[in-house]
C-alpha cells in the first residue's frame, strides 16, 4: 500500500560494501515507507543478498560507503541484535541448522530481546507457549517443530515455515526476506506467502528479495525494483516483475553495457 | 621434575618413596596389590616417550599428595529407593552398610572375585596398562556385583575424593538378559588422584547403560580404565563426562568377543585453563556383525588441552562390523590444543567403518542467525557453547543430567 505521507522506515542512501576484497554494492538507493512491499529481483550475483546482510549487519560484509538510516537513526553503527531488537528482521535464504539449541528455547529468548526493547513485560515458559501456538498458525506449523533443536533436520518448506514463524513473533517493522521462496514447492509456497501477507500492515513494511515472479504471484508488490552489478537499475510497480518475467535479463545486459558507455 | 618422569632407568623418585610408604599388602585383594607394586617397581612413569602418552603429561602426579584418603562422609542416603539402588563409593568404607539389596543384585564372593577379578582386562588388553597397575597396587575393596538373569536394576553411584589418593575398583557381572543402568558420580574438589578401574562382563542379550560424570578440580587427577567385555545381542551405551580436572584420562576398552552385539559411546570432555582431559578408548571386534556408534566432543578453552585417540579394531573374523565413529572439537582459545586421532584397524572386507574428525571454533553463521534474532554475541555464545554440549549431555538419564551443572563450567573464550 503507497501512501506517499507515510513515514520512512528505511532510507538506503549510495550504499557501498565488500565482502573480503570484492566490492559488491556499488551505490544502492532505496527508500521504504511503512505499508510498502518491496521486492528487488535479479541475477545470481547482481548484489541482492549481499544488501540482505549487509541490512543485517552480518559481520563478513564491510560497508565502504553510504548510509542507511532506519526511522532516522543510523543502521550501520549498531549490532546485528540490536538492529533486531529495534524491528529489523532477516529472513534467511538459508536458514542456519543449530543442533542441541531448543528451537521453543530459542523463540523465546528471542522475543523477550525484542519485547524488552519494545517496553513489554518478559513472557515466562507459560505464557510464551500460549503466544507461540497462536502465531504457529500463521505459517500452519506443527507444534512438534517446537522441540526440536533450531531447523535441525527440517525440510526445506519447513525451514522458512520457521522463518516467518520467528517473524511473527518478533513483530518486526522492516521484515527482510532473503529468496523466502527458493526451495519451496507450491503449497509450501502459498503457506509462507499467506504469512508474510498476514503480517503485513500499514505501520511495517517488507523487502522481498527473490529471483522469481512466482513469489510475487502470491505476495503482490507496490514496488519492483531490478538489481544489476550492485546497483539498483530500474524501479516500477509490479508489472516490472512481469516484464522480467517475460523478457528475461538480457535487457539488463544490455543498459548495463549502455551505461558502462556512458561512464567510459 | 621431568626429567626424573623420563630417566633412562624408567624409575622416578618420587613413586619409589610412594611404593615405599604404602601400607604392607592386605585384605582379599593382597595378591593383586602385591603384583601391581611390582609392576609399577618395573615399569616406568609413562612419558611423553610413549605413543600412548605422546601428548599427556602426568608429571601433575608428583605434585598430588598419593597417600591413601580418608573415607569421606557420606553426603547423602544411601539405600534403596524407589527402584534405585545409591551407593556411596570411596574405595575404603563399606559401600554395603545398613544396605538392603534388592532382588537379582547379588555381591560376589571373595572367591567368585578371585575368579572373576582381572578377566576383562585380560580380554581388552589392558591388564599391565600403568594407570591399571597403580589400581592394583593400592586397591583395597572391589565392588562386585552380579545382576542375575533377566533382573533389571538402576544404581546410582557416589563418590567423593578426600584429599590424597582414591582407589575405585568395580567389577560388574550382567548374567543374560540382565539390564543396569549405572550412573555414577565422581567428584574431586581436593587435591589428589582418584583412580578408577571398571571390569564388566554382559553375558548374551544383557544391558548396560553406564553413566560417569567426573567433576574434578585443577590440582585433582582421574585416571580411569574402563573395560567392557561383550557377548553377542548384548548392547553397551557408556557416556563419560569429564570437567575440570588438572589432568584426566579416561580409557574405555570394549571388546565384543563373538561380535553381533551394540555398543554406543558418547564422550564430552572440557578443558580451560591449563588443564588436560585425554580419552583414549579401543573397541575390538572379536567376531562378525557387530556395531559401534560412538561420538566424541570435547571443548578446549584458556591453555587447555584435550587428547583423543578413537582405536577401532576389525579383524578377519569380524566381518559385517558396522563402526561409525566422530570426534567433534570445539576451541575456544588461540592458545588451547586439540590432538584428535581416529585409528583403525581393518583387516576384514566386508564391513562399514566409517570416521571423522572436526576441530573448529564458534561457526560465525550459527552466531549471526541468533544475533540477528536480538541475541546478544555472548548470550549466542554461550547458547551454541551449551548445545555443542548438550549433543552428548542429552543422552545422559534425568538424574546424572542434573550432576552437570553446564552453565557453571568454564567455557569463557579467554
Amino acid at each position: 500500500m503507497i501512501r506517499p505521507d507515510a513515514p520512512v522506515l528505511l532510507e538506503i542512501r549510495d550504499l557501498h560494501a565488500r565482502v573480503e576484497a570484492k566490492e559488491i554494492l556499488k551505490g544502492v538507493n532505496l527508500t521504504i515507507r511503512a505499508g510498502e512491499v518491496h521486492a528487488v529481483m535479479g541475477r545470481n550475483g547482481s548484489g541482492k543478498s549481499t544488501l540482505s546482510k549487509v541490512l543485517a549487519g552480518h559481520p563478513s560484509y564491510t560497508v565502504t560507503g553510504g548510509s542507511v538510516l532506519y526511522r532516522g537513526e543510523n543502521l550501520l553503527e549498531l549490532d546485528p541484535e540490536q538492529r533486531a531488537r529495534i524491528g529489523v528482521f532477516l529472513g534467511f535464504q538459508y536458514p542456519v541448522e543449530i543442533p542441541g539449541v531448543s528451537n521453543l528455547e530459542f523463540l523465546r529468548v528471542a522475543t523477550n530481546a525484542r519485547r524488552a526493547q519494545k517496553g513489554d513485560e518478559e513472557l515466562d515458559t507459560f505464557a510464551f507457549e500460549d503466544l507461540v501456538r497462536d502465531r504457529l498458525k500463521v505459517v500452519q506449523m506443527d507444534p512438534a517443530f517446537l522441540d526440536r533443536s533450531v531447523n535441525e533436520g527440517f525440510s526445506g518448506g519447513e525451514k522458512k515455515r520457521n522463518e516467518i514463524l520467528q517473524m511473527a513473533l518478533l513483530d518486526p517493522l522492516v521484515a527482510i526476506l532473503d529468496e523466502t521462496d527458493s526451495g519451496l514447492d507450491i503449497d509450501a509456497l502459498r503457506i509462507v506467502a499467506s504469512g508474510v501477507n498476514q503480517l503485513a500492515n500499514a505501520d511495517n513494511a517488507t523487502l522481498l528479495i527473490t529471483h522469481y515472479q512466482r513469489l510475487l504471484d502470491a505476495i503482490t508488490p507496490d514496488y519492483v525494483h531490478v538489481m544489476a552489478a550492485g546497483r539498483i537499475l530500474r524501479t516500477g510497480g509490479k508489472e516490472l516483475a512481469l516484464e522480467l518475467e517475460e523478457r528475461g535479463y538480457d535487457w539488463v545486459d544490455q543498459e548495463l553495457a549502455a551505461l558502462a558507455g556512458e561512464v567510459a | 621434575m621431568t626429567a626424573s618422569l623420563s630417566a633412562p632407568t624408567g624409575r622416578s623418585a618420587w613413586l619409589e618413596s610412594w611404593l615405599r610408604e604404602l601400607p604392607a599388602p592386605s585384605g582379599p585383594l593382597a595378591a593383586v596389590q602385591e603384583r601391581g607394586r611390582q609392576a609399577l617397581a618395573q615399569q616406568p612413569v609413562p612419558s611423553s616417550r610413549l605413543e600412548e602418552w605422546r601428548f599427556t603429561d602426568l608429571s601433575l602426579l608428583q605434585e598430588l599428595p598419593l597417600a591413601p584418603a580418608a573415607p569421606a562422609a557420606a553426603p547423602l542416603g544411601t539405600g534403596l529407593d524407589s527402584e534405585v539402588l545409591r551407593l556411596q563409593l570411596d574405595g575404603s568404607s563399606d559401600p554395603f552398610a545398613g544396605v538392603t539389596l534388592p532382588a537379582g543384585l547379588q555381591v560376589l564372593s571373595d572367591a567368585e572375585l578371585a575368579q572373576g577379578l582381572g578377566h576383562t582386562l585380560a580380554a581388552t588388553g589392558c591388564q599391565d596398562h600403568w594407570p591399571v597397575e597403580l589400581n592394583h597396587a593400592v586397591a583395597s575393596q572391589v565392588l562386585a556385583l552380579r545382576l542375575t538373569s533377566r533382573s533389571k536394576l538402576k544404581l546410582e553411584l557416589h563418590s567423593a575424593a578426600s584429599a590424597g589418593l582414591m582407589p575405585l575398583r568395580l567389577l560388574l557381572i550382567l548374567e543374560e538378559k540382565a539390564e543396569l543402568e549405572l550412573s555414577h558420580r565422581l567428584e574431586a574438589q581436593s587435591t589428589g588422584l582418584t583412580s578408577l578401574l571398571v571390569e564388566a562382563h554382559l553375558a548374551r542379550s544383557a544391558s548396560l547403560q553406564h553413566n560417569l560424570v567426573a567433576l574434578g578440580s585443577v590440582d585433582a587427577a582421574l585416571l580411569g580404565h574402563l573395560a567392557i567385555e561383550q557377548e553377542p545381542e548384548s548392547q553397551v551405551a557408556l557416556t563419560t563426562v569429564t570437567a575440570g580436572w588438572g589432568l584426566a584420562r579416561l580409557e574405555p576398552r570394549l571388546v565384543q568377543v563373538d561380535g553381533q552385539a551394540t555398543s554406543t559411546l558418547r564422550g564430552l570432555q572440557l578443558v580451560g585453563g591449563k588443564q588436560i582431559a585425554d580419552t583414549h578408548s579401543h573397541v575390538h571386534f572379536a567376531g562378525p556383525e557387530g556395531q559401534l556408534d560412538q561420538l566424541h566432543k570435547a571443548v578446549a578453552a584458556g591453555q587447555g588441552r584435550s587428547v583423543f585417540n578413537g582405536a577401532v579394531q576389525v579383524p578377519r573374523a569380524a566381518q559385517r562390523t558396522n563402526a561409525a565413529q566422530l570426534s567433534r572439537n570445539l576451541l575456544l582459545s588461540d592458545r588451547a590444543r586439540i590432538d584428535t586421532k581416529p585409528e583403525l584397524e581393518i583387516v576384514a572386507d566386508d564391513v562399514k567403518c566409517a570416521h571423522g574428525a572436526t576441530v573448529s571454533s564458534l561457526q560465525t553463521d550459527e552466531l549471526f542467525y541468533l544475533q540477528s534474532r536480538g541475541i546478544d554475541a555472548d548470550q549466542a555464545a554461550g547458547l551454541l557453547k551449551r548445545a555443542f554440549c548438550e549433543e552428548v549431555l542429552r543422552e545422559l538419564p534425568a538424574v546424572a543430567r542434573g550432576w552437570c551443572p553446564l552453565e557453571q563450567w568454564q567455557l569463557e573464550q579467554a
